[in-house]
């Protein structure tokens, strides 16, 4: 199974044939999100964590909730077998943020350049 | 191609099994699918580049509301209408049906009709139950006079959660053409492969509503 560029994205290539350790992949899988799930809703929720800091807790755990279904739903893992699926992947995430983060930055900018929205009204008056 | 070349219903108009089978010697073999196993491969990577493609596009919706979440044109904001309970079990519903989903994939892969059916089943209701919540959510908001016209910031929360439960409402449709084509053909390889396609585009699904409950809900 080494010799490269042959794996399915879904396709559980460790466990083939073994029911018992496909459905134990899909268990952890399922362990692992509900954990960062339930991390995520209880942070957002409470005032025991400092305020300021909640938005990079929960990016961070989003992100590595995704990681958990990537891996253990989606089965793209960092195999050799898996480079061309990783590079499609990795191709995807750089797009997605340089649409988000481009946008965000273009928009904040842009947000300070501008006359404030109320003066604009009272000028064309 | 003479004698009924799509007989076994792995027609493969670009004999791309064939090809790759010779240059790679026993590997397919090693699947206990034969040739057949490029294919696989073949097809599961084209589905997952659309998914990525997919993620793209709502990429672009993310951004749109990340940049207008603030423009509430003095209507109500995210915080005033915004139920975490009801995003909780939305959230829990569709984790759930990835996991089972899972399970139906794996039936399929050892060929259990019962257990494919179960599993998919519950992947079905549990979708439905996800897409009532979403609909009673949206139905309140339209109700309290929140809808999508109401200001920037609705407008693309609506577009951006309504994608998604769009999505969930094509995977439900796939779902049941999936469980009726097995019902009809049986554990064929291309069914097998559509199977494979079903999943990904499911499991995608959830990883898309992390990041919207994420962005939208908890944020």
């Amino acid at each position: 199974m080494s010799d490269g560029f042959n794996t399915v994205p879904g396709d559980d290539e460790a466990d083939a044939g073994s029911v018992a350790g496909a459905v134990q992949t899909y268990l952890i899988g399922l362990g692992l999100a509900v954990l960062l799930t339930a991390t995520s809703f209880y942070i957002a929720s409470t005032n025991l964590v400092w305020a300021p800091s909640i938005p990079v807790a929960l990016v961070v755990l989003a992100i590595a909730q995704m990681g958990v279904h990537l891996v253990f739903f989606l089965h793209i893992t960092t195999g050799p077998e898996n480079t061309n699926n990783v590079m499609a992947l990795f191709f995807g995430v750089l797009i997605v943020f340089l649409v988000i983060g481009g946008s965000l930055w273009i928009m904040a900018h842009l947000n300070q350049n501008m006359i404030p929205m109320d003066q604009l009204m009272q000028m064309q008056r | 191609m003479t004698a009924l070349p799509y007989a076994s219903g792995d027609a493969d108009p670009y004999r791309a099994s064939h090809e790759r089978g010779s240059h790679q010697g026993g590997h397919a073999a090693g699947h206990g699918h034969g040739g057949l196993a490029f294919k696989r491969v073949v097809t599961g990577y084209g589905f997952w580049i659309f998914l990525l493609s997919d993620i793209i596009m709502f990429s672009a919706f993310f951004a749109a509301y990340a940049v207008l979440v603030d423009q509430t044109a003095g209507g109500p904001t995210g915080k005033d209408l915004f139920d975490l309970n009801n995003a909780a079990i939305e959230t829990a519903l569709l984790l759930a049906s990835s996991f089972t989903c899972g399970l139906a994939s794996i039936a399929a892969e050892h060929s259990v009709k019962g257990w494919f059916y179960a599993a998919m089943a519950v992947t079905g209701l549990l979708g439905a139950g996800f897409l009532v919540l979403e609909a009673m959510e949206f139905a309140s908001f339209v109700a309290q006079g929140a809808g999508p016209t109401r200001s920037a910031f609705l407008s693309a929360f609506f577009t951006l959660v309504g994608c998604h439960g769009l999505h969930v409402s094509a995977g439900i449709l796939w779902l049941l053409t999936m469980m009726a084509q097995v019902f009809a053909k049986g554990f064929r390889a291309d069914i097998e492969r559509r199977i494979l396609c079903f999943a990904l585009f499911w499991h995608a699904l959830d990883i898309i509503w992390v990041a919207l409950f994420t962005v939208v809900y908890l944020m």
